[in-house]
């Protein structure tokens, strides 16, 4: 570990717990009346000071660790002076009144400037904490006995379900023909059902409601797969590199990965580049479908937000975080965009290796390909490589049945 | 002429960005097959074609040399006695080959022709061209037809002539043997090949699937026929077939490539890939099954 780290971890060690503790006491005496959802949020940055609870899949770095403790002193600072502040008020309450106020609102004034006052000279940290998981490193792979390696290989098993609608049978058909095909198990979920195509039929055309039932069937019926894979026949996966991702994570803990984004202080995972969710994760949500308040069926009544954020909503009240997928050298593996876009885009920035300031080699998704571009996709994933290049994985994964085209 | 302006290119494979594998199979034939590449190219397309094909497959030949009609020092390119235009191409081919033939002819075992909107595997022409004698009178690549009963190769998905090939080539127009008969380049080559008894090789893989494509993918892979394409369907020597069955997990060109899909394809090709896959096609499995199958 860097002498930095060690540094930190040695002090969150000493001080953590009592200012975890004193932390949250705090809190919940000057707050105590505050609005239930406020209240609610600081509960989860209270969890979030607990840095030492947090399973170690959520701490990537020393920044996130060093951004943990920043948060947790500076809070104190000021909690613990708010409540001096407000103990001295009524101290002085008792002596007289006007002296009271001008004294209490002194103090308040000097607590009101030092909570912009930043602790150990570094700048003021936005409560940014924005959590990365990376796939396991060649390194940590071959430390596993081989054995262990075989027997995730077969583990790892990943249910899709994919939303369609007849407006887009195309895609539907693509997907069908293609990668869906790699998935242990691979359901449709349509909101009418087409004759040319098999689905389950949900009869439902709110988009918020349909993703509901959908996930309430795939949890039914997943069997022993643990891994589930939620997207849109617009997207393209490539679901072995997925299983490389989660390999090492356990299905039991709660996950929720994908290309994370943020909108104000709501992190969540974008649908369109598919959304990955461990058993304990949908489990946690399943349960939270249940409390009309924290996450109704018919959506927000004054603003009707997006199916990926009211999943982010409801799985955030349950303790789970959004989290963006990353390659072992923090590339991006969940894309928005296809790969010619974003190849396309590389070229026009000009940069030494285009394929390099492009995409990463263990990409799991690609979105806003043309039905004929995935095939191409295909082609190129499963079956298109320079003879004589040969690649000694820790895994292996067979070709599906009865498919001619991987 | 003009002294050489090859682009070196050794070591290539071992300097290669790919991390995580073993790839001594890849160099192993980077050494025993030598493959000389040009390009057909010209000066207003150094900067929208040539340059992307420099950057991606070029790099993963032997030697490179970009054929134009003027030279210039610092792209590097061959410039050849003829001028630009759609009518000139077979001088330029002429041309291309008598240069090779004076400059370059030991340094290489196999000789490739590709357009500047071709794409090449190198590695997947080597493993083809490892079966066979440099010192053959033998061509390859997607062979068509009428017009020359051996059948003659597509001049945009590219072709390659043994080292014996190129020699009776060039010291046919010496003889006049061979001469300017069409500015149809790769029709009139195939002819000049057929007269002084250069064979016409079979470079589809062990399932008999096509690896040099007139075409990019999407045409070839995607399985409908689309009307468009009958024309080209009747030039195939070889039962045309699209869909998966179309192209070789091995392919070895791809024609009508812009620059875009260059590098598109050069990232299918050598970096996604679909981690512990297993490969339905092994070509080592397979040519043990033909070899045994014809004995």
């Amino acid at each position: 570990m860097a002498p930095s780290s060690q540094a930190w971890a040695g002090a969150r060690r000493r001080f953590g717990p009592a200012l975890s503790v004193l932390a949250q006491r705090a809190l919940t005496n000057v707050y105590a009346s505050a609005h239930q959802s406020e209240a609610q949020s600081l509960s989860l940055h209270c969890r979030l000071f607990r840095c030492q609870a947090l399973p170690p899949s959520l701490i990537r770095s020393d920044t996130d660790e060093k951004r943990c403790l920043n948060i947790e002193l500076r809070t104190v600072y000021i909690v613990g002076l708010a409540e001096w502040c407000v103990s001295l008020k009524m101290l002085s309450e008792g002596t007289s009144f006007v002296k009271g106020m001008v004294l209490g609102g002194l103090f308040c004034l000097v607590v009101s400037l030092i909570g912009n006052f930043s602790l150990g000279g570094q700048p003021s940290v936005e409560l940014h904490l924005h959590h990365h998981l990376k796939a396991p490193s060649k390194e940590e792979l071959q430390q596993l006995p081989e054995a262990h390696r075989l027997e995730l290989s077969q583990k790892v098993r990943v249910y899709c379900a994919i939303m369609v609608q007849p407006k887009v049978l195309l895609y539907w058909a693509t997907a069908k023909d293609t990668w869906s095909k790699h998935c242990d198990r691979a359901v449709f979920y349509t909101s009418e059902s087409a004759k040319a195509l098999e689905a389950v039929d949900l009869q439902e055309k709110d988009e918020w409601a349909k993703l509901r039932k959908a996930l309430q069937h795939a949890h039914d019926n997943a069997g022993d797969l643990r891994w589930f894979f939620v997207a849109r026949p617009t997207t393209f996966a490539i679901i072995e590199n997925l299983k490389y991702l989660v390999l090492n994570k356990d299905p039991n803990q709660p996950f929720y990965i994908g290309h994370a984004l943020k909108s104000g202080e709501l992190e969540y995972v974008e649908f369109e580049s598919g959304i990955v969710l461990s058993l304990e994760a949908l489990r946690r949500l399943l349960a939270i479908f249940r409390d009309e308040d924290k996450c109704p069926e018919r959506g927000r009544a004054i603003w009707k937000l997006s199916e990926e954020k009211q999943l982010a909503i409801c799985l955030k009240y349950t303790g789970v975080f959004a989290e963006n997928g990353e390659d072992s050298q923090g590339k991006g593996l969940f894309n928005s965009k296809g790969a010619n876009a974003l190849i396309s885009e590389s070229l026009a920035h000009n940069p030494p290796d285009v394929i390099e300031g492009c995409c990463s080699d263990m990409a799991i998704t690609f979105s806003g390909m043309t039905p004929n571009q995935m095939h191409v996709m295909m082609y190129g994933v499963y079956r298109l490589r320079p003879y004589g290049h040969n690649f000694h994985d820790s895994l292996m994964f067979r070709p599906p049945e009865g498919s001619d085209n991987d | 002429m003009s002294d050489t302006q090859a682009i070196e290119t050794t070591g290539s494979v071992s300097e290669r960005e790919i991390s995580d594998e073993n790839h001594t199979r890849a160099i192993e034939l980077e050494q025993k097959v030598r493959v000389l590449c040009w390009v057909m190219t010209g000066p207003k397309y150094l900067s929208s074609r040539a340059q992307h094909v420099r950057s991606t497959w070029a790099r993963h030949c032997n030697m490179v040399l970009f054929m134009s009609s003027e030279a210039d020092p610092d792209f590097p390119t061959v410039g050849l006695n003829v001028t630009e235009g759609r009518d000139q191409l077979y001088w330029k081919t002429i041309r291309a080959f008598q240069h090779i033939h004076r400059h370059h002819l030991h340094q290489a075992d196999w000789f490739l022709k590709a357009d500047d909107d071709t794409y090449v595997v190198l590695e997947n022409l080597r493993y083809l061209l490892a079966k066979h004698d440099r010192d053959d009178p033998i061509y390859f690549g997607r062979r068509f037809h009428p017009f020359v009963r051996q059948g003659y190769m597509s001049g945009g998905a590219g072709y390659v002539l043994s080292r014996e090939a190129v020699r009776r080539f060039v010291e046919a127009f010496q003889t006049g043997r061979c001469t300017h008969s069409s500015p149809i380049e790769d029709l009139a080559l195939g002819r000049c090949m057929e007269a002084v008894r250069v064979k016409v090789g079979d470079s589809r893989d062990e399932q008999k699937r096509e690896t040099f494509h007139a075409f990019p993918p999407e045409i070839h892979v995607v399985r409908k026929t689309s009307p468009k394409r009958s024309w080209q369907l009747s030039y195939d020597y070889y039962p045309t077939k699209e869909g998966p069955e179309c192209c070789s997990d091995l392919a070895i060109s791809f024609h009508y490539v812009p620059p875009d899909l260059m590098y598109e394809l050069e990232y299918y090709t050598y970096h996604l890939r679909a981690y512990g896959y297993k490969y339905r096609f092994d070509p080592e499995l397979e040519a043990i099954r033909s070899a045994s199958g014809d004995t």
